[in-house]
């Protein structure tokens, strides 16, 4: 287990002066972040606060929104993500997604998983690629439910289920980053639970960076909280310190309840 | 007359409502709670003011005209009426009735125009007595619906059962019409068929519908194998598809994931144009543009064209068919959660795969429909058909032959002079039967892929 975390701490993801406009909206002011890997990082913050804008700059999906305007510097590993060389279809293969409603394509459940494996060209024939999908699914913990079913479709699996197939999905093209964007808002409290169980499985092999409104929830899966008000980052560190002695006011009545 | 009659009902019914809205009102205002808010009472009022007397016209009007014709014809002499059929009795009728509006031919006889003036008499006591009963029907509802108005009284609920019953009358009305057209052309088509074998319609590969026109002639008998003219059809609606398949579905494509949105708010009107040029513009465009070209381009490679060509038909009736599957496929594409192409974006993938594994198989439900609908509007598609396809029926599939269709026989069958009982007419008839099954058969099958498609994604 200590040889797994090894490598917990270091940075993974640097951003500085990260600036984020809608059109007119000026969604993120000077956003600058250092997340360690091997770790949960959450994003806590009133809605609207621009906690999904930061995560959809860390994979650049903000450039399929019509209007978004993203500067600053965003540094995975030390390389820049928005320099030119860099395809955004490559970045995304490396930085995973799960979105806040599960969005299993109506596809089976096999196809769903090797969807990301067959368009990055990861397995060499059918074995391999059976090989990922269990693999994947079995990373997602879902493999038990779905093993016998592998060509149901995805669509048909209840709605925690289908979060861990998304979950498993991200996993199977092999990347560093997972983006997750309030992964459990859809779910009930058990499926939350499993996942929750999953993200800190998860996060021994890799950088999770967790959208979430529940404090509780941050506070149970994170190491690191970065708490966002009104576009700007307020206040980043330990999730336990964060929790027990706010250094910003603003954050302190966050966390009491009085704002948000 | 007549426009008196409905002006009687149209002011009974706003009276109806004004009287009762007010009274209502007044309720409303001492202070009593009102079951049902005013406005529902008032309805109730303009309801019963105006349906039953409108019903009763309208059978009135059904009935009044045969009753007069009855009372007429009975009042004429015994010698006239003495041994006339019903059809020489109607003739009789109807000179009557055009001598009452003073369109004579010559002198009439004196009975004659006793009896217009028996008519013109009659007519006038019906219109008087309708005028008065309509009016009497009209007040009795409007002064029951006001001795109803009271707060406990239930207007809303009666008012709904009244709509309720509306909105069933015309779906019924909907369903009969349906019914009917389908009895007729079928009862025409057994007629068709107590004269030409079943059989030999449906497996004859022959199709000359000519029939002797005086008994003694020894021309012909006529054919009718029904078989080339479905194949001249296939054949075209074929051709037509290859067509607009492959632009539609791309253009749709193209607009709906790649397009910037200036370019699609340009493209998108312009191809919805197209689906509003009348047929008859296609048929010239087939018959001027397409023909000669196609006739030109054939002498060029060699290749003999004749004039009138499948494929100058199928093709022009192709790009007519582009906006159908386009707009389908686009509405269907559109219709794919946001959340999916996300999904599959953020796992990078490009666009490009996006739309081919995601985005395309979600939407095959809703573009399968747009093409079957495509396929059924192919197969009863007839201006341009009529103007750019042949006349002469041919076991072929050369789309560079002439060839006829179903909807062409049709018409040409019942262009002109035709007595409505000989196997050419009825033809018509038996084709139109065969066209309504073949839609049929494709729409059933459009539901049944769209229902299965259905299952599989939701
Ligand atoms: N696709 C978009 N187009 C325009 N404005 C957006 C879009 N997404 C988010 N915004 C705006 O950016 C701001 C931050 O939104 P978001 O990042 O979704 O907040 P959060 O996830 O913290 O609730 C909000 O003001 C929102 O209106
Ligand atoms: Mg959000």
């Amino acid at each position: 287990m200590n040889q797994q975390e090894t490598g917990a701490g270091e940075i993974k993801i640097s951003a500085r002066d990260v600036q984020v406009h809608y059109g007119d909206n000026h969604a993120l002011v000077d956003v600058s972040v250092d997340i360690s890997d091997k770790m949960v990082t959450a994003f806590i913050g009133p809605s609207g606060c621009g906690k999904s804008t930061f995560l959809r700059c860390l994979n650049r999906m903000n450039d399929t929104i019509d209007g978004c305007r993203v500067e600053g510097d965003i540094r995975l590993d030390g390389e820049d993500i928005y320099a030119p060389e860099v395809d955004p279809v490559h970045l995304r293969a490396r930085v995973g997604m799960v979105f806040q409603k599960p969005n299993p394509f109506p596809k089976s459940i096999y196809d769903n998983v090797a969807y990301g494996p067959r368009i990055h060209g990861l397995a060499k024939n059918r074995s391999e690629l059976d090989e990922i999908v269990e693999k994947s699914l079995r990373r997602g913990a879902i493999w038990d439910e779905v093993k016998d079913r592998l060509d149901a479709p995805g669509t048909s699996l209840s709605g925690g289920q289908q979060q861990r197939l998304c979950i498993a999905r991200a996993i199977a093209t092999s990347p560093e980053v997972l983006l997750m964007d309030e992964p459990c808002s859809a779910l009930d409290p058990i499926a939350t639970a499993q996942i929750e169980e999953l993200i800190d499985e998860l996060r021994r092999q890799f950088c999770v960076i967790m959208v979430t409104h529940s404090m509780q929830q941050a506070a149970r899966v994170s190491q690191r909280t970065a708490f966002f008000h009104l576009g700007q980052l307020v206040e980043y560190g330990e999730t336990g310190q964060i929790f027990t002695n706010p250094s910003d006011p603003r954050t302190e009545s966050y966390i009491t309840g009085r704002i948000g | 007359m007549l426009w008196l009659t409905f002006l009687i009902i149209v002011a009974a019914a706003a009276l109806a409502y004004v009287l009762n809205l007010r009274a209502a009102r007044r309720l409303w205002a001492e202070g009593a709670r009102l079951h049902s808010i005013t406005t529902f009472h008032a309805l109730y009022a303009l309801f019963l003011a105006a349906l039953p007397a409108f019903v009763f016209v309208v059978l009135w009007l059904a009935l009044s005209g045969p009753v007069i014709g009855a009372l007429v014809l009975s009042g004429l002499p015994d010698e006239v009426r003495a041994g006339a059929t019903a059809a020489q009795e109607n003739l009789l009728l109807s000179e009557i009735r055009s001598l009452a509006r003073g369109q004579a031919f010559g002198e009439p006889e004196p009975w004659k125009a006793a009896a217009a003036a028996r008519l013109t008499a009659l007519e006038a006591t019906e219109g008087w007595a309708r005028l008065a009963l309509v009016s009497l029907i009209a007040a009795a509802g409007l002064i029951y619906a006001r001795t109803r108005v009271s707060a406990s009284f239930r207007a809303r609920q009666r008012v709904e059962r009244i709509i309720n019953g509306l909105m069933v009358f015309c779906s019924l009305v909907a369903i009969f019409t349906t019914i009917g057209i389908v009895a007729s052309l079928f009862v025409e088509s057994m007629r068709f068929f107590a004269r030409v074998p079943f059989f030999e319609f449906l497996f004859g590969t022959n199709w000359e519908p000519q029939i002797p026109i005086r008994e003694d002639q020894v021309a012909g008998a006529g054919a009718f194998g029904w078989l080339p003219v479905l194949l001249g059809t296939m054949v075209i609606t074929v051709v037509a598809l290859v067509v607009a398949l492959p632009i539609g579905l791309f253009s749709a494509i193209y607009l709906n994931e790649f397009a910037s949105p200036r370019l699609r708010a340009v493209a998108k009107p312009v191809l919805e144009i197209l689906a509003g040029v009348p047929t008859v513009v296609y048929g010239f465009f087939a018959v001027l543009v397409v023909a000669p070209a196609l006739r030109q381009a054939g002498q060029a490679l060699g290749v003999d064209v004749s004039p009138n060509t499948a494929l100058a038909a199928g093709g022009t009736m192709g790009i007519m068919l582009i906006p159908f599957i386009s707009s389908f496929t686009d509405d269907a594409l559109s219709a794919v959660p946001r959340s999916l192409r996300d999904g599959s974006l953020a796992l990078g993938a490009t666009r490009g795969e996006t739309v081919a594994k995601v985005l395309f198989p979600a939407a095959i439900p809703g573009i399968v429909g747009g093409v079957l609908l495509a396929v059924s509007r192919a197969i009863g598609e007839t201006m341009i058909v009529v103007m750019a396809a042949g006349l002469i029926a041919r076991m072929t599939i050369n789309p560079l032959d002439s060839v006829t269709t179903v909807t062409v026989q049709i018409v040409t069958l019942l262009i002109g002079d035709t007595a409505f009982d000989n196997p050419k007419t009825l033809a018509a008839f038996a084709l139109g039967m065969m066209l309504f099954l073949v839609t049929l058969g494709v729409n059933i099958v459009a539901l049944r892929v769209v229902r299965k498609y259905r299952e599989l994604y939701d």
